[in-house]
């Protein structure tokens, strides 16, 4: 249970399984990115616990819990959130250079390799993001929730900014690279049309109404 | 850390016109204490150096900043000018030994003084090649000189014209180099030394020309008497002093009224010092006589005065920079705030966000110094120049 400011979440229970794809839908303030923050443990329940396979995130301490996130959770936001005096490259290995948790070394930079060559930006990794599209911005932006190799990706409305076409290009890379990894991937998302793709819909206008999930 | 640089490097070399302009505004509010700082104590260093060895120095009465100006760094201002029975004046008295100075003219930029060999035994100036001069028209340059102009000893140096309009006025006068002072680290590095009368033969007071008994031409020879005789302007009048010509050169007038600019009186000691200056106090009603160090005391004071407003300037122009500095920062960390959000939710603690922060402003503290402190080496490589210009020429 979380609330702020007139703002309630309760949640009885929720569960995720390993490898799952789990799209969450619903009405704008219904609490689907808060549902993010707090399986990241960027904030705290008030009340209950979240857990991650064997470890309880809300027990953490605050360090503890940047280091979890940092190394088993990987963020996809909508508007990408890269930061453009980067590289495409420097932008994929930032999570690195953000914590003493991971350090970069050979593998590391094969990965950034290989995951850029999965997600056909491996000729633009020394470009800045202002020389992107938007569709190769959501694929470095990918690239670097997944340079971790992390078990569960948070995906708040990674499409939301997308044409059609580059949605479903995208959906499928973000896919590809999940199945790869054995990853769960834990979606908010408005596209409708996508949804018959995941393996399981929670629609928080339905939570928000009382009825449980 | 190496990492929080990395990131802050790429921030500031992305966003490099702001990080110029920083680096720009910081610096310039950090050199100017340190560069005023640096330029006054050369000018008091320059200008007291020079003073304190020049205990008395008699000139026309007037400005007496202007005298001691002109005599000890050979500025443009020039002071009224006295007459040779000056210095036959403080002979006389046997209280001090006086070396008169004439500072009136220039060879290309740099000041003719017109001296007796006294000036360099007084200011203890040795030649580092070849010799004083001997005769009219022979010239001992200092350093800076022959270094600017490429002269050397046997070389010669023309006079200015004082005004190119002026048609019957000062004519040029061809030198020869003799000498080449040592380095004296002084206005004197920057002068051309030569005998008080060849500064007389510039001005036109002496002058040499071809002996009207070997005229040929008799239609040049106007007319002509036992004393005198009048010529044409087709004779030969001489703009350079040689072996040669020398004897023909002669003077017209009474030489006690020649001019000068001022005279350096060297006091057999301070009771002669006293008695001179009395004298001066009490007869002389068209001549001062001044002490140098006290006239420079009453320069540097003011000087000083202006330079503790300056500072108070300098202040409060900093106090206003280090808050638009401050806003600069704080506003650019507001709109970096979704970035610095992003950075949060990845993982990285608010000690890392404050660390990359603390990086940047690093960097360009690191640079704002770099450049402050080589523009202050650039600064005191020409302090003495430009401490020259500003305060003294």
């Amino acid at each position: 249970m979380y609330g702020i400011d007139g703002f309630h979440l309760s949640i009885p229970q929720l569960k995720f399984e390993d490898a799952e794809k789990v799209a969450i839908i619903g009405p704008s303030g219904s609490g689907k990115t808060t549902l993010l923050k707090l399986i990241s443990g960027i904030i705290q329940p008030q009340y209950g616990s979240i857990s991650i396979e064997d470890t309880v995130i809300s027990q953490l301490s605050d360090a503890e819990r940047r280091d979890y996130r940092i190394s088993n959770i990987g963020f996809i936001f909508q508007d990408f959130e890269l930061l453009d005096y980067l590289n495409v490259q420097d932008n994929i290995l930032h999570p690195f250079r953000i914590t003493k948790a991971l350090k970069i070394d050979v593998q590391t930079k094969a990965r950034v390799e290989a995951l850029s060559q999965e997600m056909g930006i491996a000729n633009k990794l020394n470009r800045l993001v202002n020389h992107l599209s938007q569709g190769e911005k959501q694929r470095a932006a990918i690239c670097r929730a997944m340079i971790t190799t992390p078990k569960l990706i948070l995906a708040d409305e990674a499409t939301g900014n997308l044409d059609p076409r580059n949605k479903t290009k995208i959906l499928d890379a973000l896919f590809r690279s999940t199945d790869k990894n054995n990853a769960t991937l834990i979606a908010v998302t408005h596209d409708h049309e996508l949804l018959d793709r995941f393996d399981r819909i929670i629609d928080f206008k339905q939570f928000c109404e009382g009825e449980g999930i | 850390m190496i990492d929080s640089f990395y990131l802050a490097w790429r921030y500031i070399v992305f966003n490099r016109v702001k990080t110029i302009t920083l680096v720009l505004c910081i610096s310039l509010i950090s050199f100017l204490p340190f560069s005023l700082k640096i330029l006054l104590k050369e000018s008091e260093h320059q200008l007291m150096s020079r003073a304190i060895t020049t205990p008395l120095l008699v000139g026309a009465k007037g400005n007496s900043l202007d005298l001691v100006m002109n005599s000890l760094y050979f500025s443009k201002e020039k002071p009224d000018f006295i007459s040779m029975k000056a210095v036959e004046k403080v002979m006389d008295s046997y209280l001090a030994l006086p070396i008169p100075l004439y500072t009136r003219f220039h060879a290309r930029k740099y000041p003719i003084v017109g001296t007796t060999l006294d000036y360099f035994e007084f200011r203890q100036h040795n030649i580092a090649d070849g010799r004083s001069f001997a005769m009219l028209g022979e010239a001992v340059i200092g350093v800076d000189v022959a270094t600017q102009l490429n002269l050397k000893v046997g070389d010669s140096l023309l006079s200015s014209p004082e005004n190119l309009f002026d048609l019957a006025g000062v004519y040029p006068l061809k030198m020869t180099v003799t000498g080449v002072l040592k380095k004296t680290n002084s206005v004197d590095d920057k002068a051309v030394f030569v005998d008080l009368k060849t500064t007389w033969v510039i001005q036109g007071l002496g002058h040499g020309h071809q002996d009207v008994k070997t005229i040929q031409d008799s239609s040049d020879v106007l007319s002509q008497s036992d004393k005198l005789v009048t010529t044409s302007t087709k004779i030969k009048q001489y703009t350079e002093i040689n072996l040669d010509n020398l004897d023909s050169f002669h003077f017209h007038g009474d030489p006690s009224i020649y001019p000068l600019t001022a005279i350096i009186a060297i006091p057999q000691d301070d009771k002669s010092a006293t008695i001179l200056r009395g004298r001066y106090l009490s007869e002389q009603k068209n001549k001062q006589i001044v002490r140098p160090k006290r006239v420079i005391e009453d320069l540097l004071g003011n000087i000083f005065q202006i330079k503790e407003f300056i500072d108070a300037v300098v202040f409060i122009v900093a106090i206003a920079m280090v808050l638009a500095i401050f806003l600069v920062f704080s506003l650019s960390f507001r709109l970096r705030q979704k970035e610095i959000n992003t950075i949060l939710h990845l993982g990285c603690s608010r000690g890392t966000v404050v660390q990359l922060i603390a990086a940047e402003i690093l960097i360009i503290a690191i640079f704002s110094g770099l450049l402050c402190f080589s523009s202050l080496l650039v600064l005191q490589n020409f302090q003495g120049e430009i401490v020259h210009k500003l305060f003294i020429s």
